[in-house]
């Protein structure tokens, strides 16, 4: 059918395009060879033992699960009070903080991890705790954004259902609030995390010795083109699709057990 | 020139999977009349408009348009205009732009563009609203532009779907009123669809009862009130009273007796609640006893329930003479009221 | 105190509990961002004596970028690779969007639209790095050219600015697709209808309905690059080579080899000036008509 003939011939190339260096990634990974370029030979897992085998790599990883994962429960949690109180409640000046929330979203992170740099003056030293605060200033306005939009009006009908029945402020909270929002707290919490467990810049300029993963492969780099790099690279992608296509089971679930009302 | 054009429906079939949603249809329509296609949801009402728009391409079947076959012609290539349900206007022009459009993409000139323009929209009672947007354009005003960007194209037909619907009920009324005008001044065939009984009878030359994608009944307005050919567009319009029958020689055999009948029937008759009365004139007929079950007051009327042995009565008439509930009184058929259903 | 009504007491109660729920969010947002982009601002007013931060306030950093060439050019080049790779990207992106959205059957756009942004879920470190195996002269295009016979060496397609506006097209495509997809899937499909129902050919129907109501999604994609490819050190750093430095790769120069902070605070703020004029520009694209 004509239809799909232009289509496929959108699609492909442009499929292509796209996935072209990821493929040229994950595949030269696997290449029996000290140098990732074709022509390909293989396959084996040589590079992913060296890189597993690899101190530097393996406590990178795990301070960029610990980065991740906290900056990511921070921005939500505060990202959910701050909907919470400014979609419930009749809050002074609504407008300028919900401009003051997102304006992080306006700004290169460069210039968020300078000025945290800045800010500390060397006062502060360099550690994950410094890139914890400057990865919740990056996802802070993305969890709200996500978060602050589920406060329509049919949440408030259930809430106000909650409080006809009885339910105190932090009841309805709790039981009735944060569990309708479920599926977009995992969905906002995700997203945050697969953001911070990417995060370079801030990263660089704030974690001083204790590197996040990022970090580590950045100083790969330096050694040129390596297999090692590759895997490494590899498990980095890996972790961030797994997580997308979570939030992406998420959502569908969703939508295929339709609205509760 | 004719403006309009005569409009045959041959056997028009439209499957969607299992589902026939226009099945085995077919309908002659002279030029310039005022077509109403009334149904209930799934009746195949819009999937009919959206064969005659060329939105759809129909099963099997035929379309004719003065005598030219126009089943597979593009919406751009067919003399037809529709008004969208929800006006479809383009949010980002203004009014003249959007009421323009159908012209300025057959590439005349700007001026003349600008002339049928202002016509059009006086027409429709919008003079001098051609520069706003259609963001500040209110509900009635919205349904007029629309009219008016489909009418600037001057269409052999015009086809509205549900025009109405989204208008509250003393905007409706006004504006059936101006379609029935706007047709007569056009003289151009307007199809219109709706499920709204009072509409389709406000504005029709015929009205078109469908359902499950067939043809129930099609005739003027005041036939298909008085005297509906089917069990089902006797339901649909108004309020009956349905009596199975037998019929011979005499009339139709039913529970009350043999009544005089209008037409040849199947197994059921039809009396409209207005053609039963309280009191004996020329012409009327005792039916019998009536016990009052109900009397609902409704404003202008009132609606009154009973039973003469085992069948079940309604009727109409002023509240001031409605019968309480528990009065027993005798009920008078009026001439002419008994009409056969052939199904 | 005076007795107030309930609802006056009630409303009170509200708002304050209101501003606290909101307090940690704004109060985090202002001592974790606010104050250290004023200190930014702050600190370019100064300048470095001998390694360290002097005493006096001037716009001796902010005269030094206007007149040194070499800060200027930064700027300049910053500017033309946002440039072209806003243009390509939401050139590229556009015909990708418009086919999931028209073309696409309804139940797999979703689909459609995950695959064609997968690889977008990774960090720009490791696809600036994939970039660099597909660019290399004995990489991935290269050889894969020389095998073909189409050219005898090596093109010089990596550490030069086309590698760089390579390895951000990539990137923003995605990114792009997904905005003008969000953009084009709402656009209320009857509108295309009318429009050939009066009589529009495709072509029509595509310049005078569908790309105007595209803009939004074209504004928001356009401001995110400009956000992001101004401000973005990596991609140009490992793609880019020594030539044609970028603002951001100038800034942290500043900082790494001249430990010259308060210039790099001077040039961040200049950074943020454009994103800002960027943002006054597209602004008013940016919302969208209801259609």
């Amino acid at each position: 059918m004509r239809r799909g003939a232009v289509t496929l011939a959108v699609l492909l190339p442009m499929l292509v395009f796209i996935y072209l260096p990821v493929v040229t990634l994950v595949l030269f990974s696997l290449h029996d060879g000290r140098v990732p370029l074709p022509p390909f030979k293989g396959p084996t897992l040589e590079w992913y033992g060296k890189i597993l085998a690899n101190p530097r790599i393996t406590v990178a990883t795990l301070n960029s699960i610990m980065v991740a994962g906290v900056s990511a429960a921070i921005s939500v949690g505060l990202a959910m009070l701050a909907g919470w109180g400014l979609a419930r409640h009749r809050v002074p000046g609504r407008g300028l903080i919900e401009a003051l929330i997102l304006m992080p979203l306006t700004v290169s992170y460069l210039v968020v991890g300078l000025g945290l740099l800045v800010a500390t003056g060397g006062l502060v030293p360099k550690s994950l705790a410094l890139v914890i605060v400057g990865h919740v200033v990056l996802n802070l306005p993305l969890a709200f954004a996500i978060l602050y939009v589920q406060f329509d009006t049919a949440q408030a009908r259930l809430e106000m259902a909650a409080r006809d029945l009885g339910a105190s402020e932090r009841q309805v909270f709790w039981r009735v609030t944060v569990p309708s929002l479920r599926v977009a707290l995992i969905a906002a919490f995700a997203l945050c995390f697969t953001f911070s467990w990417d995060e370079f810049i801030v990263a660089f300029l704030l974690s001083g010795f204790d590197p996040t993963l990022p970090v580590v492969i950045w100083s790969l780099l330096r050694t040129g083109l390596d297999p090692q790099t590759n895997a490494a690279g590899t498990l980095v992608f890996l972790v961030s699709v797994v997580a997308a296509l979570m939030v992406e089971a998420f959502l569908l679930k969703r939508r295929k057990d339709g609205p509760v009302l | 020139m004719a403006r309009s054009s005569d409009l045959s429906i041959i056997a028009v079939t439209k499957v969607f999977g299992a589902t026939r949603a226009v099945d085995d249809l077919s309908l002659e329509v002279p030029a310039n009349t005022y077509v109403v296609l009334l149904g209930a949801s799934g009746s195949g009402k819009t999937t009919l408009l959206s064969m005659l728009g060329g939105f759809t391409a129909p099963t099997s079947g035929q379309l004719l348009l003065d005598g030219r076959d126009i089943t597979l012609m593009p919406p751009a290539m067919r003399p037809t205009a529709t008004v969208f349900q929800d006006y479809a206007l383009f949010p980002h022009m203004t009014v003249a732009g959007n009421v323009g459009f159908g012209l300025s993409v057959r590439g005349m000139p700007k001026a003349d563009i600008a002339a049928r323009v202002e016509a059009a929209l006086d027409m429709v009672g919008l003079s001098g609203f051609g520069p706003r947007r259609i963001t500040a354009a209110s509900g009635g005003q919205r349904q007029r532009i629309a009219l008016a960007r489909a009418l600037v194209t001057e269409p052999a037909m015009l086809l509205l779907d549900e025009p109405l619907g989204a208008l509250d009920l003393n905007l409706r009324r006004a504006m059936q009123d101006e379609l029935r005008g706007l047709q007569r001044r056009e003289g151009r065939t307007f199809i219109h669809v709706t499920h709204d009984q009072e509409e389709a009878m406000a504005v029709a030359d015929m009205i078109v009862i469908m359902n499950k994608g067939r043809i129930e009944d099609a005739g003027p307005p005041e036939r298909i009130y008085a005297h509906p050919r089917t069990r089902y567009a006797a339901t649909f319009m108004g309020e009956s009273n349905i009596l199975s029958a037998t019929f011979g020689a005499g009339g139709a055999e039913t529970a009350l007796g043999v009544l005089p009948v209008q037409g040849k029937g199947g197994s059921a008759v039809v009396i409209r609640p207005e053609n039963l009365r309280l009191k004996a004139a020329d012409g009327t007929i005792l039916l019998g006893d009536w016990t009052v079950t109900a009397c609902v007051f409704q404003g202008a009327f009132a609606r009154v329930a009973g039973q003469i042995g085992p069948v079940t009565l309604h009727l109409r008439c002023a509240p001031r003479d409605a019968p309480s509930p528990g009065q027993t009184c005798p009920l008078y058929l009026g001439p002419g009221g008994v009409t056969g259903l052939a199904d | 105190m005076t007795a107030l009504s309930p609802e006056i007491q009630l409303d009170h109660i509200a708002r304050r509990r209101g501003l606290m729920l909101v307090a940690p969010a704004a109060l985090w947002t202002v001592v974790f961002f606010l104050l250290p982009t004023l200190s930014i601002l702050w600190l370019s007013l100064y300048e470095i004596e001998g390694g360290k931060v002097g005493e006096t306030m001037s716009l001796v950093n902010y005269r030094r970028f206007a007149e040194q060439g070499y800060f200027w050019q930064s700027l300049v080049n910053s500017l033309v690779l946002t440039g072209l790779v806003t243009v390509i990207s939401l050139a590229l992106a556009f015909p990708l969007a418009a086919t999931i959205a028209f073309q696409v059957p309804p139940h797999l756009q979703r689909l459609c639209l995950m695959l064609a942004v997968l690889p977008f879920w990774t960090s720009y470190v490791v696809r600036s790095y994939a970039w660099l195996l597909v660019l290399a002269p004995n990489g991935v295009v290269n050889q894969t050219l020389m095998g073909l016979g189409l050219t005898d060496a090596p093109l010089p397609l990596s550490f030069n600015r086309a590698a760089t506006v390579m390895g951000f097209v990539h990137f923003f495509t995605m990114l792009a697709t997904l905005t003008i997809y969000a953009s084009l899937s709402r656009i209320n499909p009857r509108l295309m209808l009318a429009a050939r129902d009066l009589g529009a050919s495709g072509v029509q129907v595509f310049l005078r309905i569908v790309l105007p109501l595209s803009v939004p999604g074209l504004a928001a994609g356009a401001f995110l690059i400009v956000v992001v490819v101004m401000g973005d050190y990596v991609t140009p750093q490992i793609l880019g080579g020594n030539n044609d430095l970028v603002l951001p790769q100038t800034i942290m120069m500043q900082i790494q080899r001249r430990g010259d902070v308060p210039m790099a605070a001077a040039l961040s703020v200049v950074m943020m000036v454009v994103v800002a004029a960027a943002y006054l520009i597209l602004a008013r694209r940016l919302t969208a008509e209801r259609t």
